[in-house]
C-alpha cells in the first residue's frame, strides 16, 4: 500500500470508477467517471488492464505527495500541472517520488480533470465500485488528508504518452431516438438540431444545462407517467430548455427528452466548460447501434495508440549518469540460424 | 367500467437498452400491465428490467446480443392482450408502521374530499403495490389509491422533507429513504427506511411487493425508531 497525501483539495474532489451497473430497478444510477474515456485512457497508460479507481477533479486541482514512488497520470481536462517545477504535461504518464509535491492546478480547458495512479485508489468498495455516489449519500468529497493507494506494480515501466483529440471546447454531440422523441413536433426537433447551444454555468455530475437563443423547445405531454433516464438523454424541463443527463442523473424522471447522446459523444458533453459551443446531429437508431462499442475495446485501441515517451536528452539534468552506449554487437543476434 | 387501451410499444433507450411503454400516463392497469410483462421478461437475453409506473426498461448486453435480435421474442410476448389486467398476486407483503401527522395532511384530506379521519383510514387500510423504485435510491412509488386521491402536486417545491416523509400525489405514496426536497404533500413519516447503503442488503423493497401501512400512535415513535427495521416487518406469501 502506498500513502497519498492530499494536501489541498479543490472543492467537487472524488475517487471515481466505472460505477456501478445493474442497480436502476432498485433506483441507484451507474454512476462512475463523468467523463469514461479518460479513465480508459488512464488505464492504458498506466498498463492497467481495466480502469482503477481514480481521482476526479472538479475544474480545480489540488497538491499530493505520496510515500512510495508511483507512476501516475493526468487525463480529462487540461489543468497545468508541476512536480517540484517540472511540467507534467497531460496524458502523459510520470514519476512522483517520495518528498515531492505534485501540484495541480485549475481546469484551462474542460471540466473534469483525472489524477490516476498505476496502483489506483484502493478502500471500501460498495456494490463493487469506490465511487462517490453524492445523490445517493454515497462517499465524500475529499478534503486534505491521507487516502490508500494500490502499490505501483512496476515503477520503472517506461512512461508512455497518448495523442488524445480535442473534446474538451464543446462541438457536435449525434443524438439517437428516444422513448420521446416523437413526442415533440418535427418542427420542434428541426429547429432543436439547427440551435447552437451554450454550455451554461450551472452544472454537475448529474448533468449540464444548455442556453440558447430563441424560443422554448416545448412538447405535448401533459400527465407524462416518470420513466426511466440514462446518462445522455437531453432532457426539456419544464420551461422548454434543455438539459444533458450525465452520469449520476436520477433513474427515473418526468420530464420529456427529445433524444440521447450516444455514449461516445457523452465526453464531450461533460467536458464542454462554461460558455462552449454545442450542436446536435440526429441519427438514427440504427446508425447509433453500429456506432457502439465496448470499452474493452476501446481500452485496446487506445493501449495500442500509446507512445513510449521519448525525453529530450536536454531535459536530462543527470545525463553523464546514463550508459549511452552498450554491448557492442555483431548486428546479427537476432537473426535465426 | 372500461378499461384504458394499454397498447405496449417498443422504443429505443440509448444504444443498450429498450424501453417497453404500456401507457403514457399513470394508471391501475398500465402498472398491471408493467408488472406482469417484468415477470413474462425474464426469459429475454436481457441483463436488466426495471419496471416503472407505466414502463418497463430492458437492458441488453450489445457484446452479445443485438437490439433485432431481442426484439422478435419481444414481440411474442407482447402479441397478447395486454388492456384490462389486474395486478400479479403478490410474492410478499410488507407491514410499515406510520404515524399520520404530517404538515400537509390536513390540506391533502381537503383536496381528496374527505375528512382527517377518513383520510387516515384510507391511507392506511388500501392495500398498496410498490409500483416503482427510482428517482433516489430505494425510493418506492407506493399506488394507488382510490381515484379521489389523484390530487396534484404543489406548485412549489418543499424544500426539504427529513428521511422517513411519507408524502402524497396522484393516487401515489412516495416514501423517502433520505432527505430530499419535494412537491408532493407530507402526510405522515415512518421509521422505516428502505434504503440502508452500510447493510448487507441494502435495498429492502422490490417492485411488486404488497404494502400495508399501519398507523401507530405518535407515543410509539421511539420504540419504532429504536428497532431495526423501523418497526416493519415482511411476510412472505406462498
Amino acid at each position: 500500500m502506498t500513502v497519498l497525501t492530499i494536501h489541498s483539495a479543490g472543492p467537487g474532489l472524488t475517487v471515481q470508477d466505472l460505477g456501478r451497473d445493474g442497480w436502476r430497478a432498485k433506483g441507484l444510477a451507474r454512476g462512475g467517471a463523468a467523463d469514461r474515456l479518460a479513465l480508459l485512457e488512464a488505464a492504458a497508460l498506466l498498463g492497467q488492464t481495466t480502469p482503477l479507481s481514480a481521482l476526479e477533479m472538479a475544474g480545480m486541482g489540488g497538491r499530493f505527495s505520496v510515500d512510495a514512488p508511483t507512476r501516475f497520470v493526468l487525463t480529462g481536462a487540461r489543468m497545468n500541472a508541476s512536480v517540484e517545477g517540472r511540467v507534467v504535461a497531460s496524458n502523459t504518464s510520470a514519476v512522483l517520488a517520495p518528498g515531492e509535491v505534485l501540484d495541480v492546478r485549475g481546469a484551462q480547458a474542460g471540466s473534469y480533470g483525472y489524477l490516476a495512479f498505476a496502483g489506483g485508489v484502493i478502500g471500501p468498495e460498495w456494490l463493487g465500485s469506490r465511487s462517490a455516489h453524492l445523490l445517493g449519500g454515497i462517499g465524500n468529497f475529499l478534503n486534505a488528508g491521507t487516502i490508500a493507494l494500490g502499490a505501483d506494480p512496476d515503477v520503472s515501466a517506461g512512461l508512455k504518452r497518448l495523442a488524445v483529440a480535442d473534446r474538451l471546447s464543446g462541438g457536435v454531440l449525434r443524438v439517437m431516438p428516444g422513448p420521446q422523441t416523437e413526442l415533440f413536433d418535427a418542427a420542434v426537433r428541426e429547429r432543436f438540431f439547427a440551435t447552437v447551444f451554450k454550455r451554461a454555468a450551472q452544472a454537475n455530475r448529474q448533468g449540464l444545462r444548455l442556453e440558447f437563443e430563441g424560443e422554448a423547445f416545448t412538447n405535448e405531454t401533459r400527465d407524462l407517467a416518470s420513466d426511466f433516464l440514462t446518462p445522455g438523454d437531453v432532457q426539456m424541463t419544464g420551461d422548454g430548455r434543455p438539459y444533458v443527463l450525465l452520469s449520476e442523473c436520477q433513474t427515473v424522471g418526468g420530464y420529456p427528452r427529445i433524444g440521447t447522446v450516444i455514449a461516445a459523444d457523452l465526453p464531450k458533453a461533460a467536458q464542454a466548460g462554461a460558455g462552449a459551443a454545442l450542436r446536435f446531429r440526429a441519427i438514427s437508431l440504427v446508425e447509433a447501434d453500429a456506432l457502439w462499442e465496448s470499452e474493452a475495446m476501446i481500452l485496446a485501441r487506445l493501449e495500442k495508440a500509446v507512445e513510449p515517451l521519448i525525453r529530450s536528452p536536454h531535459d536530462i539534468a543527470n545525463l553523464h549518469e546514463y550508459q549511452l552506449v552498450d554491448g557492442a554487437t555483431t548486428g546479427d543476434e537476432l537473426e535465426t540460424e | 367500467m372500461s378499461h384504458p387501451a394499454i397498447t405496449p410499444e417498443i422504443l429505443p433507450l440509448g444504444q443498450d437498452g429498450i424501453v417497453v411503454r404500456f401507457a403514457r400516463a399513470v394508471s391501475p392497469e398500465a402498472s398491471a400491465a408493467v408488472a406482469r410483462f417484468s415477470e413474462a421478461a425474464k426469459a429475454l437475453p436481457v441483463v436488466e428490467i426495471a419496471p416503472a409506473l407505466a414502463s418497463v426498461m430492458l437492458r441488453f448486453d450489445p457484446r452479445q446480443e443485438r437490439r433485432s435480435a431481442i426484439e422478435p421474442a419481444l414481440r411474442e410476448i407482447l402479441a397478447g392482450e395486454w388492456t384490462g389486467l389486474s395486478d400479479p398476486k403478490p410474492k410478499r407483503r410488507w407491514h410499515i408502521p406510520v404515524v399520520l401527522d404530517g404538515p400537509g395532511l390536513t390540506e391533502s384530506a381537503q383536496m381528496a374530499g374527505v375528512t382527517v379521519e377518513d383520510a387516515i383510514k384510507e391511507l392506511t387500510e388500501h392495500e398498496l403495490r410498490v409500483r416503482a423504485i427510482g428517482f433516489a435510491p430505494g425510493l418506492p412509488y407506493l399506488g394507488f389509491l382510490p381515484e379521489h386521491w389523484n390530487i396534484a402536486r404543489q406548485h412549489d417545491l418543499t424544500p426539504r422533507v427529513e428521511s422517513g416523509a411519507l408524502v402524497v400525489a396522484v393516487r401515489q405514496l412516495v416514501l423517502f429513504p433520505t432527505a430530499s426536497k419535494t412537491g408532493w404533500r407530507q402526510v405522515g413519516r415512518a421509521a422505516f427506511r428502505p434504503f440502508r447503503p452500510e447493510a448487507r442488503e441494502p435495498f429492502l423493497l422490490q417492485a411488486g411487493d404488497a404494502v400495508r401501512l399501519e398507523q401507530v400512535a405518535k407515543s410509539e415513535w421511539q420504540s419504532l425508531e429504536n428497532t431495526e427495521l423501523g418497526g416493519a416487518h415482511c411476510e412472505e406469501l406462498a
